[in-house]
C-alpha cells in the first residue's frame, strides 16, 4: 500500500485539484493499442473530447490537437464516437507523429 | 428592540431572509410549509435576492443545495419528516462533500401511521449523517439559531450542513413574541461566504465527490469530517458569543436551569424544555430539589458540558422524543454513554411521539417517579 | 389579569378562530403582555370542528404544552355545542362567551354570555363572527384596550375587509352589555 497523506492534509471533502489529478499516469493501462487520427478526415466536432473519460484529448484553443498518451488508457471510446472515422486504434508499437496526428 | 408576534415558521423565514442566501432549493411539506411560504413571499416582494429553486422533491432540493454551496453560493433549505427521510441520502453526501448549507427542520413524526405532528424521529434519522443539529426551544431561539447557522456552516474549520430543529406545530405554527435584529446588523454578522475552491472556477477545475477506496482515503476523509463536526462545537460557542454581543441573548451548548443543588434533573431537547421549566419552578417553590438540562446542539453532542452540568445530580431522567424500536432511544443512549461510570441513577422515558402532549402535570409526575398513563415507556438504565 | 390566562376558541375550520387567537395576542403584546397563540391542527377541512388557543401572562410564557384548563372559552360557531362539550376542563370561575342570541340548552349551567356576533358581523359587511367576538373577549378580560384591539384587527384583517367595518364590529362586540 502506497504511503498515504494524513487526514489533516487532505482537501475538505476529498476535492482533487488538477496538480494531483495529473500525477498518476494511466498509459500503462493500454492493452496493445492506442488511438491515432487522420488529420485530413477530422472535422473538429470534438465528440472525442466530450466522451473521453480521462480528459486525454488535447485541444489547441477549440481545435482538436491530438492525444495525451500519458493518460490515455486505450479504451477506444474516441474511436467509437468519431462520426467520420478519423480515429482508429493502432498497435502500440506504431511510430506516430507527436500527439498521434497523421 | 420591540418584539413582533411571529410563528416559529415566520421567524425562521426572517432569519433566512436576513442571512442573505443566494440559492434556496426547497420542496414544501407540513409543518415546514409556512417557512417556505413566507420566504418565497420575501423573494417575490424583492426582499431577498435568493434564487428560489422549485425542485420536484427533497432529494433534489438537497442535491441542488450541494451544487450551489460548492459553487460559492450561500445556500439554505428547509424540510420536515418524510421530506427529510427522502433527503437523507443526500444529507450524507452534503456532509461528506463538506457543503455548508443552513437549513431548518420542522420536526414531525415519521410515518406510519401517517401523522403530521411533532416528534424528533426525523432529525434522529439523520443523526449520523454528519450534519450539525441545533434544537430550538421557542420561536425566538429558532430565529436566533437560524441567524447563526450560516456562520457555523461556512466556518473554515467546519464546512458542513447545519440544521436548526424546531418542533413542528408547537413552534412552527405557534405565534409568540420574537425580537428581530435589524437587517443590516444581521448582514454584517453573517458576512460574505467564501468557498475554499469555487467549483465553477474553470481555470482550476476540480474533481468533487471522488471515489474512495478501502485503503485510499475513505477512512481519512470520514475522520476529517468527524473532526470538522466536533469543531462545530467551539465555533458554535464563538459565534454565540458574538451573537450575544449583538442581541443580549445567550446561547450555550447546554442550558442549565436551576441545577444548583438539584438532585433530580430532567434532560430534554426542544420546546418541551419550556414546559419543564414551569414544572421545575412549581416544584422548587414546594421545596423539591429539581432542575433541567437542555441540550441545544445534539450534533455535535457537548459531552464534556453535559458531564460537568450533571456532576451533582443523583438521578438523571432523559426525555426522548424519538424511539429506537428494539434498542435504546437516541438521547437516552447518548446520555448513558456520556455518563458511563457515573454514580447517578439514570432513567429514560420516550414521550410525545406523534405530537402526544406532555403537560406540566406530566412533568411533575415524572419527577415524582411515576409515568403519566397516557404516554411512553419508563426504563431504568442503571441500576437495573 | 392573573399571572396566566388561557383561552380556548371553538369554531369550524375557516371561521377565523386561528386569526382571532392571534389578533388578541397581537393586541396584548402591544400592551407589554407575554402571549402565545396557536391552533390545533388535525386532518381538518373547511367546516370541521377546530380549536385554537391564546395564552396571556405578565411574565414570559415558556410552556409549550396544550391548553387543557382554560379560564375562558369562546365559541364562534353555536352549532358546535351540539357535538362538543365546549366547557371541558373549564376552570371554576371561568366563563363561556358564545356567538348566539339565546343561551343554548347544552350550556344551561355556568357563567355563559351570549353575544349576537353573527348579527354584528352582518351589520358591518363581515363574513365571520370572530371580529365582534374579539371585542367581547377583550371586554370580559379587561384587556386589551379597544383601540389596541382595533389596531390589531385591522392589521390581521385589513386586506379582507374595510377598516371602518372592522373597527366598528370590534367596538360593538366590546360594548356588548354584560
Amino acid at each position: 500500500m502506497a504511503p498515504l497523506k494524513p487526514w489533516d492534509e487532505l482537501e475538505p471533502g476529498g476535492i482533487v485539484v488538477p496538480s494531483e489529478a495529473a500525477i498518476p499516469h494511466t498509459s500503462g493501462w493500454r492493452t496493445g493499442v492506442k488511438p491515432a487520427v487522420d488529420g485530413a478526415k477530422c472535422v473538429n466536432c470534438l465528440l472525442c473530447w466530450l466522451y473521453c473519460p480521462d480528459s486525454a484529448i488535447l485541444l489547441d484553443g477549440t481545435t482538436f490537437a491530438g492525444f495525451d498518451y500519458d493518460h490515455c488508457k486505450g479504451c477506444e471510446i474516441c474511436d467509437e464516437v468519431c462520426p467520420v472515422d478519423a480515429i482508429e486504434m493502432v498497435a502500440e508499437e506504431t511510430v506516430l507523429p507527436e500527439r498521434g496526428v497523421r | 428592540m420591540t418584539a413582533e408576534l411571529l410563528t416559529g415558521g415566520e421567524a425562521i423565514a426572517h432569519g433566512m431572509r436576513q442571512g442573505q442566501p443566494d440559492v434556496v432549493p426547497v420542496y414544501p411539506i407540513t409543518p415546514q410549509t409556512p417557512i417556505i411560504q413566507v420566504f418565497s413571499k420575501f423573494v417575490s416582494d424583492g426582499r431577498s435576492h435568493a434564487e428560489l429553486v422549485d425542485v420536484e422533491s427533497e432529494h433534489s432540493a438537497m442535491s441542488a443545495a450541494i451544487g450551489a454551496a460548492l459553487a460559492g453560493a450561500r445556500t439554505m433549505t428547509a424540510t420536515s419528516s418524510q421530506g427529510l427521510a427522502l433527503m437523507a441520502e443526500v444529507v450524507y453526501i452534503a456532509a461528506s462533500m463538506r457543503a455548508p448549507i443552513a437549513m431548518a427542520i420542522g420536526n414531525r413524526a415519521l410515518s406510519g401511521p401517517i401523522n403530521i405532528h411533532c416528534d424528533h424521529s426525523d432529525s434522529m434519522l439523520i443523526r449520523d449523517s454528519g450534519i450539525v443539529q441545533l434544537f430550538a426551544e421557542n420561536a425566538q431561539e429558532a430565529y436566533d439559531l437560524m441567524v447563526m447557522a450560516p456562520r457555523i456552516a461556512e466556518h473554515p474549520d467546519v464546512l458542513l450542513p447545519v440544521a436548526v430543529c424546531l418542533d413542528g406545530f408547537t413552534i412552527t405554527h405557534a405565534a409568540e413574541p420574537v425580537e428581530l435584529l435589524p437587517d443590516d446588523v444581521v448582514a454584517t454578522f453573517v458576512g460574505e461566504y467564501h468557498v475554499p475552491h469555487p467549483m465553477l472556477e474553470v481555470s482550476s477545475p476540480t474533481t468533487r465527490g471522488p471515489f474512495a477506496m478501502p485503503d485510499y482515503y475513505y477512512y481519512e476523509l470520514r475522520h476529517a469530517q468527524g473532526v470538522a463536526l466536533r469543531n462545530a462545537l467551539d465555533v458554535f460557542i464563538d459565534v454565540a458569543a458574538e451573537f450575544e454581543a449583538l442581541s443580549g441573548r445567550r446561547y450555550e451548548p447546554v442550558q442549565s436551569y436551576r441545577l444548583d443543588g438539584a438532585e433530580r434533573v430532567l434532560i430534554a431537547l426542544g420546546s418541551t424544555a419550556g414546559t419543564i421549566k414551569d414544572a421545575v419552578d412549581e416544584l422548587r417553590d414546594e421545596g423539591e430539589a429539581v432542575g433541567l438540562l437542555r441540550i441545544t446542539p445534539f450534533r455535535p453532542l457537548p459531552m464534556d458540558e453535559i458531564r460537568a452540568a450533571l456532576a451533582g445530580a443523583q438521578r438523571v431522567i432523559v426525555l426522548d422524543r424519538a424511539d429506537s424500536p428494539g434498542g435504546v432511544a437516541p438521547l437516552g443512549a447518548e446520555i448513558a454513554a456520556t455518563l458511563y461510570g457515573s454514580e447517578c441513577e439514570l432513567e429514560r422515558h420516550v414521550y410525545g411521539l406523534g405530537g402526544r402532549d406532555l403537560g406540566v402535570a406530566d412533568v411533575r409526575a415524572i419527577f415524582a417517579g411515576g409515568t403519566p398513563d397516557h404516554f411512553g415507556v419508563r426504563e431504568h438504565s442503571w441500576p437495573a | 389579569m392573573s399571572q396566566l390566562t388561557e383561552i380556548r376558541w371553538h369554531a369550524r375550520a375557516g371561521q377565523g378562530a386561528k386569526t382571532a387567537a392571534q389578533t388578541l395576542a397581537l393586541a396584548l403584546l402591544a400592551e407589554g403582555k407575554s402571549v402565545q397563540a396557536f391552533p390545533e391542527y388535525g386532518p381538518e377541512r373547511r367546516g370541521a370542528p377546530l380549536r385554537a388557543f391564546t395564552r396571556i401572562s405578565d411574565t414570559p410564557i415558556r410552556r409549550h404544552d396544550g391548553v387543557t384548563e382554560p379560564g375562558l372559552v369562546v365559541v364562534l360557531e353555536p352549532s358546535l355545542v351540539h357535538e362538543t362539550d365546549v366547557t371541558e376542563g373549564l376552570l371554576s370561575g371561568g366563563a363561556v362567551l358564545i356567538n348566539a342570541d339565546e343561551r343554548p340548552a347544552e350550556l344551561a349551567a355556568g357563567d355563559v354570555h351570549c353575544i349576537p356576533a353573527d348579527r354584528i358581523a352582518a351589520d358591518h359587511n363581515l363574513a365571520f363572527a370572530n371580529i365582534a367576538m374579539l371585542g367581547a373577549v377583550a371586554a370580559w378580560l379587561g384587556a386589551p384596550s379597544l383601540e389596541h384591539l382595533q389596531d390589531a384587527a385591522v392589521r390581521t384583517l385589513g386586506a379582507k375587509a374595510s377598516n371602518a367595518d372592522v373597527r366598528a364590529a370590534v367596538a360593538e362586540g366590546y360594548a356588548w352589555p354584560r
